[in-house]
Parts: structure tokens; sequence; C-alpha cells
């Protein structure tokens, strides 16, 4: 947990609505995918924040938005104490440089035809960062610091397993001395073992350069050790937030408690209860009225179907929004 | 002893490209006993899903060729058969969910046209009838609304839906082994428990054996009797989960095993990982092939090949060092936290 709680970015109301195109020509249509659908949270410098929920809830949706990689359809997004929503191109460009993504595919994100160089490069170069040969002195450091040998800045990412082109895109999070590091799914695709160092790596580099993350995963463990405080997000929405040991030890809402136990077994004597949810993620085009989850939820109540439930903090951090929630 | 009705005895596979061979799979065996799963892990590469692949026969003929060993399915050896017999043995015996989804359902086609199509092609039943059984299946395996889903296509599917069917298709034919190769892993936690507890239930009510491959120990824990583990086209160590478990014996389990985040990890101390990666196949490797990454390597592991011995009854391990002194002692300082190595 960071010592202070320094407020580097934080998020209201924020919101995503995808258009659908219409099946009828030349008509309109008024329906829309609800990705992300009022979020609300706060990030503290230092900490890192783990986001956790069921595929297509709105994760990457959120991440995306953070970046401003795609506008909002509503709400604010305030870093370092500026709303990067209204900020112009210009004063955008420099603000971004501060956040930097890491994405889960490590084969798709690096373009083949480029050199590992040109590749944790061109971040200098789109942002005009220093001369052409301080940066590959640059390059040559970045690649020390995720453990890459230097000669690797003249071969192809071809050449490369999963794990080392990992590294190659966290070095080039890294080029423009970033403050917040969002890793979507950084390590999903990657073995055990390999996922093991490219964990180890991101903990160091945090500690080395001071560096905040917003750590999207679906791998329960993997956030437990990873992360400070962890955000649950069902159909659009942050349903529970907390730190980790809040959540795990005292989960407030049904889906949480669905979600912690599902976690394969530890061991193979294990014996675990299972809280199985009935049917799929609801279709985020028409999302189920009142509180999201009410239609697998194993203890809604008639108001659940009716009411969408506010976010109640149960204890210090730890928020739910949940009606059984007082 | 229970009855086995898979054998692999010896499987050797290899991949030419040009003047290149790599040999994926060098002489792998093991049994699948009746109503038994058996989970197959190891690193990425290791050979797990061309294993798999090659039992079907399914493996890319113009560049990968079986080329040695047994499968032996009912006192039949699979590699004997004519590709028609070899035919009906897919889908009818042994069936296999795929690890890369997008290569197994065909996007142009409706979900309900592919299932009934698989249902044909190995059953005599009208198109109605085969119908009915689709939606059946959907249902079983827990898809809405069965009779509108049939008409959608792949695409209009999410992640676990479309995986829900590929089970469905698999099992159309009440098959006796399912292989499933990650079946899970694209999956998320809620979503997996699903699936889990639906084959597990599905194997109870069809009487059926399962060889899963996963990189998710858990998974192993959940489903399987049995566990193999692969490491460079090989068989490094096998055995009942639990012994596996209580008692790993061979040094690259060790390191699977700390390399796996549990619940009790100290999130303040690096986790341990397996340094290094594994040797090209394309080379012929004299000794272990695991002996530029293991902790414990000693002149002999560089000059000849460890045998897969049997130490304990049903516990097999292919590694030059297996009294208890021996093992005892080299485990001690394993990989960076010895102190979290299970006793
Ligand atoms: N460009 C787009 N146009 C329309 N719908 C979209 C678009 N991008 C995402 N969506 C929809 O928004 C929802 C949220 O998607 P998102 O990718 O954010 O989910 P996610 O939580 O990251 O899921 P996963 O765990 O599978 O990565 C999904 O229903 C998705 O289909
Ligand atoms: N089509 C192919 N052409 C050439 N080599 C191949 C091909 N398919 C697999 N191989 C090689 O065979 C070896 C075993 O691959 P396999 O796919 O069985 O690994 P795996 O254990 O299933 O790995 P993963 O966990 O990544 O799925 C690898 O070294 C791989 O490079
Ligand atoms: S044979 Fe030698 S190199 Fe191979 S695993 Fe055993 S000790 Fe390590
Ligand atoms: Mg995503
Ligand atoms: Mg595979």
């Amino acid at each position: 947990m960071p010592t202070s709680m320094e407020t580097l970015l934080e998020v209201k109301n924020l919101k995503k609505h995808f258009p659908v195109s219409s099946s009828i020509p030349f008509k309109k249509s008024n329906q829309s995918v609800k990705a992300v659908d009022g979020v609300n949270f706060n990030v503290y410098s230092g900490e890192t924040l783990g986001v956790v929920g069921e595929s297509g809830c709105g994760k990457s949706t959120m991440a995306r938005l953070i970046n401003q990689l795609i506008k909002p359809t509503d709400g604010v997004v305030t870093f370092k104490n500026k709303n990067l929503v209204e900020m112009d191109a210009e004063m955008l460009r420099s603000t971004r440089k501060k956040i930097q993504m890491v994405f889960q595919d490590p084969y798709a994100s690096l373009d083949p035809r480029l050199k590992v160089g040109q590749l944790i490069a061109e971040p200098l170069v789109i942002h005009k960062v220093e001369t052409k040969e301080s940066r590959r002195k640059r390059v040559e450091e970045l690649l020390e610091i995720v453990g890459l040998n230097k000669r690797f800045a003249d071969r192809y990412p071809h050449e490369f397993s999963g794990g080392q082109r990992q590294r190659i895109n966290i070095a080039r999070a890294l080029a423009l001395n970033p403050e917040l590091i969002i890793c979507d799914e950084p390590v999903s695709a990657l073995d055990v073992s390999v996922q093991a160092q490219v964990i180890n790596l991101l903990k160091q580099l945090q500690d080395q350069f001071q560096l905040t993350y917003i750590f999207i995963s679906h791998d329960l463990n993997v956030v437990r050790y990873m992360c400070d405080r962890i955000a649950v997000m069902y159909l659009g929405k942050i349903v529970e937030i907390g730190t980790y040991e809040e959540i795990y030890s005292n989960p407030q809402h049904p889906y949480t408690k669905a979600l912690f136990s599902a976690i394969p077994k530890k061991n193979p004597f294990e014996q675990k209860e299972r809280i199985i949810l009935k049917g799929t993620v609801p279709s985020p085009l028409n999302p189920p009225s009142g509180c999201h989850f009410h239609e697998r939820c194993p203890v809604a109540m008639d108001i659940c179907k009716a009411k969408a439930p506010k976010a109640i903090t149960t204890e210090n951090t730890h928020q739910a929004s949940c009606h059984l929630v007082h | 002893m229970s009855e086995s009705i898979l054998n692999v005895k010896n499987l050797q596979v290899e991949f030419k490209s040009g003047s290149i061979i790599t040999r994926a799979v060098n002489g792998v065996s093991f049994a699948l006993n009746k109503n038994e799963n058996i989970g197959i892990v190891g690193e990425s590469g290791s050979g797990k899903s061309v294993t798999a692949t090659s039992i079907l026969r399914l493996i890319p003929s113009s560049s990968a060729k079986i080329t040695g060993g047994e499968i032996i399915l009912n006192g039949r050896d699979l590699l004997k058969l004519s590709n028609r017999e070899m035919r009906k043995v897919r889908g009818n015996e042994i069936s296999m969910i795929f690890q890369d989804p997008s290569t197994s359902l065909n996007p142009v086609f409706t979900v309900g046209n592919q299932l009934i199509e698989t249902i044909r092609a190995h059953k005599k039943l009208t198109k109605k009838e085969a119908k009915q059984r689709a939606i059946e299946l959907l249902e079983l395996v827990g898809i809405p609304a069965p009779e509108k889903r049939i008409n959608m296509y792949p695409h209009e599917f999410s992640g676990g839906m479309r995986q829900r069917v590929m089970i469905a298709i698999a099992l159309a034919c009440d098959p006796k082994i399912l292989i499933a190769d990650e079946p899970t892993t694209a999956l998320d936690v809620t979503v997996q428990a699903q699936i889990l507890n639906l084959m597990k239930d599905l194997q109870e009510k069809l009487d059926m054996s399962i060889i899963m491959i996963t990189h998710d120990l858990g998974v192993v824990w959940e489903m399987c009797d049995q566990i193999l583990v692969m490491y460079a086209g090989r068989v490094v160590e096998s055995a009942k989960v639990e012994d596996l478990y209580h008692n790993p014996l061979h040094p690259y389990t060790w390191g699977l095993l700390e390399s796996q985040i549990t619940e009790s990890q100290d999130s303040h101390a690096p986790l341990a990982s397996i340094p290094g990666s594994p040797p090209d196949l394309s080379y012929e490797i004299k000794g272990c092939p695991f002996v530029d990454r293991c902790p414990y390597a000693q002149d002999i592991c560089h000059n000849e090949a460890p045998k897969l011995i049997e130490p304990t009854e049903g516990h097999a391990v292919a590694c030059h060092f297996q009294t208890e002194t021996e093992k005892l002692e080299r485990r001690e300082n394993a990989y960076i936290n010895g102190d979290t190595i299970r006793s």
C-alpha cells in the first residue's frame, strides 16, 4: 500500500456506449452497447489497482477510455488534477506520455516489420524526445532494465518467445518515463514459469521507478499477488472495490462471492463449496433492469429487479453495490 | 489394477521444414484408464498438443510425421488403421476439443448446421432427428434458449458460449474418450468452473475418460486422477495426482509447482521461476533435456539421457538422481524461495 494517499487518477461517472448499426437501411438505430456504464474510482500514487470481472464486462474498454484511446460518452477522467476529457489535442499529447499501456497478446502487439530497437524507440520518435544517437542509448538502457540483452535491438520480434516479447512491450511502455501503466491481461498468454518472470519484473520496476499500475487480469491469484486494491466489474459497472484483504476475507457482493469461490483448487485434497452461476453474462445491449446481476444472483429479491443499488461503504475503503449491503 | 482403454507407447513425431527436423514428440508413453482422467502439463512447446492430435492422426500431413510408436485402442493400433477406419474412430470413440477455437468452428455456418452435420456424419438419423439431438446437446452444455440459438452464427456467441458449443460438438456421438486441449484457458474463472462442472457431470452420465491438457495445475487437481509432466517432447514425470503433489520427483516439476501463484504466496517475496528456456528440438539432445536450466545438473546429466524409471510403483521419473538423500539435499535449496517448498 502506498504511504501517502495522493490521488493520481480520478474517474467519475465514466460511460462508453457504442452505437449499434441498425439492420434496417437508412434508419438510425437507437440501440447501443453499454460497455462501460457509470464507473467511479480513484487510483493512488504508487499503488496497483487490480480490475477483475467476467469476459465482456468492459475492462478493456475502461482501460482505453482512461488513456483516451477512445472518447467517453460521458464522464470525467482526471489525471494529476487535470481533466483529460476536455483537454485540447496538444495538451493531451503531452499528458498522455505519462500514461502507457501493456496489452495481453505479446504476439499481436508488436509490428513484425520493425526491429526491436525501432519498436522501443517509436514512442520517443512520435513525441520527438531526444536525438537519434541518444535514442539508441536510451533503447539499450531500456533493454537492460527489462532484462534483455542490448544486442537484441537489431533483431525482429518473431525471433523472440512470448515472455521476451512481453518484456519488449514493457520496455516500450517505459520509454517515456510514465507514471501510470495500464496492464491489460499482461501475462494471460504466457506459460506459468514465464508468467512468474514477467510479474517479478513488473514489481521490480514499480519499486525502481515509483510506478502506479492498473492491472487487468482474470487470474485472481495473480491479482492478489500484484495488487493493493481490486475493483470487481460486472456488465459495465464496478460492483465492489476495496483492498484485497477486505474483499477476499469479507466479500459483500454476491457476484464477488461467486467469483472467489470459482478459483481452482490449490491441491488435490481441497474440498471446495462452489457457487456456480446460472446462465451466461447478459448482453450489454439490453442490460437487465435494476441490478444488472439480478437474473443470475442466487439471493436476488424483488427490489433488485426494480432498482439499481447504490455504492455503499462498508468499512474503510471497502465499497459494494448491492441491496443486501448496508 | 484399473483397466486401461488407451495405451500410447513410445510415440515419436517429427516436423520437417526444409532440412530442419524438429522432434516435437520423442518417446511418449502413457495409459488412460477406464473412467479416469489424465492431465498433461508442461511448458509451452513441450509437445502436449502434438501428442494429442497424433492420437487422432490429425497432425498436418505435409510437414509432420509419426515416425514411431503405437497407439492401442481396444486392442487395435490406431497408427495401422486405414484412413476410412480412422474416420470412424474420430468422433465415435475419441473426440477432441481443440486449443484454438477459431480453427474448429466455421464462421459461415450456423452453430446448428455444424452440430447437425457432425451428428449425421456419425449416426444414421434423419435431418429432423439430428436437429432435435443438436438442441438437446446445446441444452446439455447449458446454452439458454437452444431452439433459438441453433440458428445463430459463431460470432454471435460469447467466448464462453463458443467453447460450450465446441464441447457439444465433441460430445455429439457419445465418445468413450474426450481429449480437451486447454478447454478453459481463454475463459474467466466463473465460466471455467461452470464448464469443468459440466464435464464432470457428463463424464458420469456418459461413462467417458478425459485427457485434459492445461497449464493450470488447479484444473488438474480438480479434474484428474493421473498427471503427466512433459518437457521437450518427453514425459519427465508421471504419477497419481496426489503422489505428484506430495512427492514431486523431477526438478522441472518442482519449478512448475513453485511457479504457480497460490493464495498463500507472500506478495512481498519475488515469485519462483525457472530461468532460461527449453532446448531447441531441432538439435539432437545428448543428455538430459533440462540440463541447462537444472540447478542440480552434474557431469552425467550432460552426457547421458536419464531413462524413465519407477522408483515407487506407479510414479515414474526421468532424472539421474533419485535416492532419498540426493533428492532431499538438492531440493532444500531449490529455486528462489526454498522456504515455500512443500514437505
Ligand atoms: N468497438 C466496439 N463496438 C461495439 N461494441 C464493443 C466495441 N468494443 C467493445 N465492445 C463491447 O463492449 C463490451 C465490453 O468489451 P471489453 O472488451 O471492454 O470487455 P472485457 O471486460 O475487456 O472482456 P475480456 O475479458 O473478454 O477481454 C463487450 O460486450 C464488447 O462486445
Ligand atoms: N505446424 C508445425 N510446424 C512446425 N513445428 C511445429 C508445428 N506445430 C508444432 N510444432 C512444434 O512442435 C513442438 C511441440 O508443439 P506443441 O504445439 O505440441 O506444444 P504444446 O506443448 O501444446 O505448447 P502450448 O502449451 O504452447 O500449447 C514445438 O516445438 C513446436 O514448435
Ligand atoms: S538428470 Fe540431471 S539435469 Fe536432468 S533433471 Fe535430473 S539432475 Fe537435472
Ligand atoms: Mg479485455
Ligand atoms: Mg498446445
